[in-house]
């Protein structure tokens, strides 16, 4: 303690004070996969370790406190550094995110260090490469798909063709490939009427409620892939549930939110979908339309990923006014009343076990399913706990990645079986599939409860 | 529209947490907002009330006897001691931690070797007290440097303890990683997954009992690092306890500290079954009102999405849990800016002897008898504000090791007389 028995007497001086200073600025400039942002705020309490479903099962994982702040801080000190492959097995559930109590963007920096691994590491002729492009774009997959719904669902079920799928291209044989619809939502959404159909519903409902017939309720649905092309039914409840309570929706041209591309470092093909979406949805926000969501993932890529990996105009005006679809329903409207008042009968009158999406829990939406309906009657849910359902979006699709999804969902799995109900419900599609299966339980998303519950 | 509730709870700590389920059970419709995880994973899971006097008197025998003593302008003075023996009435109540039988601190051995007075402690802590004189062996893991076995057992005995105790340092079986995470190891307890030894496949449970069972010299209990188990932690104890014919305890460790998550997790659960609702992962970042709360802004994503009640609770931790913050030129709070009294020089904030008196360490808002937070000139910042828990001032709970037991005492106390105005 001898050198510091005296108070210190110096005043600190520029350049460790004062607001102009700006750290970044010690560091050559670049234009792309900046690995730093928020690094120096981690003083390494390992919160986010604690909260990684891929460390807790994978010994070859070394998680995400390494993954974001410590490779940046290699990168600097070792020209040689490169991103170390064990990026690839971020599952990008964005746990960490939610952990930090410094505000590290965790998931921002294992994103772009993905990107970098990616384009500059990876050989873009391995089956890997090859394999998880394809996973990325499930869109496109799943236009083609589309067209052809029946010979699809047929033949990607196909024993021998998914043994070769994972003996080629190693896409896990394990699992069921979800079914297409026969009538994507879109397709549905146009004969139905589009935007003057929904126009027309919205005012009668408002009528019916009693609110000004000319009140600006609209908004516009950004249903994702999924809904589109193999669960739209979930489009439909969210429709026919925002007109209920007096909304004009639209549904804009929108491509696949970027999710499974971020997952996979494939950045420049989730820049290009991002911009399609980023261009409709300002328009539309600046003319008093707000971005709605079912897919807890595509809110999550619209609201968090877009604005911390890309600068796109109207990047942050679209994530400011993007919401869940429950989410914005609570925040606008008595939804806690309504469900009250309200009862659900036949098909949909069930227990549910309900698992809440990693993408909803960093929402801060975890929870809100549950509350929500532990007050209607006629229908039971329960919450099957925090853990993550492992899958990932195309991580479980993965052949090498197979049992570790596996060994993730192990937690939920048994905690379904221990809930009261035998159907689940879940707001995200791929841990759907992951519950459906673990479990062989039926998996509903809360809107089409909601649905049941309040419209007709 | 805003979401709306009878009582608001800023803050998921265990001052938030305690406060909820109180505001809960005194029949309020009760919500809790908190930003991002609480110092929960920091703590060693041990509940102390009061360790030492301001003075640095201790290990103190009887917490409850010393709270009176205190100065006027503790947290533990102004809810008064018998509050503090109900708060803690509900806590032994949700979540089955051991010592409530008596008013006596426990003494408990920490990871680095010394005794530690508390007033409760985990189950899975409780064959490691230091007034039990059977003796003991501690097990070390390799990788986990956090903990050295020999070097605390001979601080142990150093201290004096009335029993033999000795340290061991073996490699976890299955060759784990270096720096795998304490979730790791938990994770393969709970599910007592098969790992490779000596090219054979065991049990993980079985192949940890018979690496230690060879060290043992008739000690009657041994302890480990807290990893024994997250999700089923007894069924992991009990599994080695009798695989190894001894007594199983863990030694509470540093952060990230599994026994701080699986107290987190109980709380969590007694709060749900109490009715309370909860979002997590958004800070409150702004508020309306004047002479009263209106309503408070949780921010998402830019949005600012509004949450009202007619009672709130501020409980959003102290300078590590960031419910108080501080630059050059002042001391803060952030949520609702109250009044946090602090020297003007910033000079005089702290000691230069480390261990010395740091005014620092006392920081946070000053209340009145019913906990709300005052303004400069004494008189309640908002009325139906109240406050709990680290953010307070007027405790310093490194030294007195009473962090705690002031966070349940004053979230028990805002929390019911939160719930108390609204009926």
């Amino acid at each position: 303690m001898s050198d510091a028995e005296e108070s210190p007497t110096f005043e600190p001086v520029a350049p460790n004070t004062g607001d102009e200073f700006e750290p970044v600025d010690v560091f050559p400039d670049s234009d792309d996969f900046d690995l730093r942002p928020g690094a120096d705020s981690c003083y390494k309490c390992a919160a986010c370790d604690t909260n990684c479903p891929v460390a807790e099962v994978d010994d070859d994982f070394p998680g995400p406190k390494f993954q974001g702040p410590e490779q940046w801080r290699l990168k600097q000190t070792d020209d040689d550094y490169t991103v170390d492959d064990s990026i690839m097995s971020c599952s990008n559930c964005m746990r960490c995110d939610d952990a930090c109590p410094s505000g590290v963007p965790l998931s921002q920096m294992h994103n772009t260090a993905r990107g970098e691994y990616v384009s500059e590491q990876m050989d873009k002729l391995s089956v890997e490469y090859v394999r998880n492009r394809i996973l990325a774009n499930y869109r496109t997959s799943a236009f083609f798909a589309s067209k052809v719904p029946r010979l699809a669902n047929v033949a990607m079920n196909f024993g021998p063709a998914r043994w070769l799928m994972e003996k080629t291209l190693g896409v896990t044989s394990e699992r069921d490939f979800p079914e297409f619809a026969r009538e994507t939502f879109r397709e549905w959404w146009a004969a139905r009427g589009g935007a003057d159909a929904s126009r027309s519903n919205a005012r009668e409902s408002r009528q019916r409620r009693g609110e000004p017939t000319d009140s600006e309720k609209k908004v516009a649905y950004f249903h994702g892939c999924y809904s589109n092309y193999n669960t739209p039914e979930v489009g439909k409840a969210m429709v026919r549930v925002y007109e209920h309570f007096g909304y004009e929706v639209v549904a804009p041209e929108q491509r696949c939110s970027g999710t499974p591309m971020f997952a996979n470092g494939m950045l420049a093909d989730a820049r290009r979908h991002a911009a399609v979406n980023v261009s409709s949805m300002s328009d539309l926000v600046e003319q008093g339309y707000d971005a709605v969501a079912s897919c807890t993932s595509c809110s999550m890529a619209l609201r968090q990923e877009y604005p911390e990996l890309f600068d796109i105009d109207g990047i942050e005006a679209v994530a400011a006014n993007t919401f869940e679809a429950l989410e914005y329903l609570r925040i606008n409207e008595d939804l806690t009343g309504a469900v009250r008042e309200a009862e659900v009968s036949g098909d949909l009158a069930e227990e549910f076990a309900y698992h809440a999406p990693c993408h909803a829990r960093n929402q801060g939406l975890d929870r809100q399913a549950v509350e929500l309906f532990r007050d209607l009657d006629g229908a039971g849910i329960e919450d099957v706990g925090e853990s993550c359902s492992g899958i990932s979006g195309t991580y479980g699709w993965k052949e090498e990645k197979y049992e570790k999804s596996m060994a993730i969902g192990e937690e939920m799995f048994e905690h379904m079986a221990h809930a009261q109900g035998e159907v689940g419900m879940t707001e995200c599609p791929t841990c759907a599939m992951q519950m459906e299966h673990g479990s062989g339980y039926e998996i509903r998303h809360p809107l089409e409860l909601l649905e049941a519950a309040l419209v007709e | 529209m805003a979401i709306e509730s009878d009582v608001l709870v800023v803050g998921g700590g265990l001052a938030g947490l305690t406060s909820a389920i109180t505001a809960a059970r005194e029949g309020a419709d009760v919500r809790l907002v908190s930003y991002k995880q609480s110092t929960l994973r920091h703590a060693s899971g041990l509940v102390d009330l009061l360790g030492y006097t301001p003075d640095g008197e201790g290990p103190l025998t009887d917490p409850y006897e010393a709270m009176a003593a205190l100065h006027d302008d503790h947290p533990y003075r102004t809810v008064g001691v018998e509050t503090v023996r109900e708060a803690m009435a509900l806590f032994d109540e949700v979540t089955g931690y051991q010592g409530g039988h008596t008013d006596t601190n426990a003494l408990l051995p920490t990871h680095g070797g010394t005794v530690k007075p508390t007033a409760r402690y985990p189950p899975g802590a409780a064959a490691g007290v230091a007034s039990d004189d059977r003796d003991m062996l501690l097990v070390g893991l390799e990788s986990m440097t956090d903990f050295d076995a020999p070097h605390a057992a001979a601080h142990l005995d150093a201290a004096g303890v009335p029993f033999a105790v000795r340290g061991v340092t073996i490699q976890f079986p299955g060759d784990l990683r270096a720096d795998a995470k304490v979730t790791r190891y938990a994770k393969q307890l709970d599910t007592n997954a098969e790992v490779a030894v000596r090219g054979r496949n065991r049990p993980v449970r079985d192949a940890l009992a018979e690496r230690v069972n060879p060290l043992l010299e008739g000690e009657e209990r041994v302890g480990f690092p807290a990893v024994l188990g997250d999700d089923r932690a007894d069924a992991v104890r009990a599994a080695l306890a009798e695989k190894m014919g001894v007594d199983v305890f863990e030694v509470p460790s540093g952060p990230p500290s599994l026994p701080g998550l699986r107290l987190e997790d109980a709380l969590f659960e007694a709060l749900d079954e109490s009715g309370a609702r909860f979002e997590t992962g958004n800070p409150v970042v702004d508020y309306e009102g004047d002479g009263a709360i209106e309503r408070v802004f949780v921010e998402k994503y830019g949005t600012k999405i509004p949450i009202s009640a007619a009672q709130y609770v501020l409980a959003t931790g102290g300078l590590v849990g960031k419910g108080i913050e501080s630059d050059r030129e002042a001391v803060r709070e952030p949520a609702f800016d109250c009044h946090v009294p602090h020297p003007a020089d910033r000079y005089e904030w702290f000691d230069v002897d480390v261990f010395g008196d740091h005014a620092f360490a006392a920081f946070g808002v000053v209340t009145d008898a019913t906990l709300r937070p005052l303004d400069g000139s004494g008189a309640p910042e908002f009325d139906n504000l109240r406050a709990a828990g680290g953010v307070l001032g007027g405790y310093d709970y490194a030294a007195e090791k009473s962090g705690a037991g002031v966070s349940i005492a004053t979230g028990y106390a805002a929390g019911r007389n939160a719930a108390r105005e609204v009926r």
